[in-house]
């Protein structure tokens, strides 16, 4: 009896675990989730192949600045359509698109942007083969964006 | 009219991927804001940029109040022929504006 109550628990444990590890790393916001799903409908996104660089600590969230890069050759075959940017603690989530074509030789986009907090953005690319690539890169901000004053 | 700093290579080798930069002066009030007298200030953004090479769009983009002040963009394209290169910004309240720049390509 004590023998079953202890692998009866030792399960649980087990199956709690694989549960907290199958979660996605974190919660998404709904409106971030909307966002996402107004750019990328319900397409399955790999991971990989897209590049977002930004510094890991902002001192500033009013500017912050980041280049998203592609792995494409940008041939009339194979290339990159447009490339979202979403922040999910922003008052609104999505931060911009970016139209490429063939044209553009490189898949690579710098900008600016404003963060209202430490969190993490997603970059969202969709392919011509209408096939979509994620990553998301972690940013701690100091000195939030939209701070009254 | 808003001033505007673009980097254009002035010549270039044909096929060769140059790099444009482009920057507008622009507040991009966010329309989050609350303002001196503690209203919300209104949205005041750029929505929309693009970017065509002798007619063509090679680049557009659209805009959130997510974009830090005065928008920044970098992006490349292939320089296939000697031309001009036409920015366009619009934004809120009718906003508005054409800048051009040329390049040559040997």
């Amino acid at each position: 009896m004590t023998n079953a109550t202890r692998r009866d628990a030792l399960g649980l444990g087990a199956g709690l675990a694989a549960f907290l590890s199958f979660r996605p790393a974190r919660a998404t916001t709904a409106a971030m989730s909307e966002a996402i799903r107004d750019f990328a409908g319900t397409v399955k996104r790999q991971e990989g192949g897209i590049t977002l660089d930004l510094p890991p600590l902002v001192e500033n969230g009013n500017v912050v600045p980041l280049t998203v890069s592609v792995d494409s050759p940008m041939t009339a075959e194979s290339f990159v359509k447009r490339i979202a940017l979403f922040a999910e603690k922003n008052p609104q989530p999505h931060i911009g698109t970016y139209h490429l074509n063939p044209r553009s030789g490189r898949a690579s986009v710098s900008s600016r942007i404003r963060l209202a907090d430490s969190q993490a953005i997603t970059a969202i690319a969709e392919m011509s083969d209408g096939s979509f690539r994620q990553t998301s890169a972690e940013v701690i901000v100091t000195l939030a964006a939209c701070v009254e004053g | 009219m808003a001033r505007t700093l673009i980097n254009v290579p002035a010549s270039a080798k044909r096929g060769e991927v140059i790099e444009i930069k482009t920057l507008i002066q622009h507040p991009m009030e966010t329309g989050f804001r609350p303002g001196a007298n503690g209203r919300i200030l209104a949205r005041d953004i750029i929505t929309k940029f693009a970017c065509t090479y002798n007619g063509e769009e090679v680049f557009a983009a659209e805009l959130f109040p997510a974009t830090a002040a005065n928008p920044f963009l970098a992006f490349t394209t292939v320089a296939s022929e000697s031309g001009t290169f036409r920015f366009t910004w619009t934004g809120d309240n009718g906003f508005k504006q054409t800048e051009t720049a040329t390049i040559s390509v040997t």
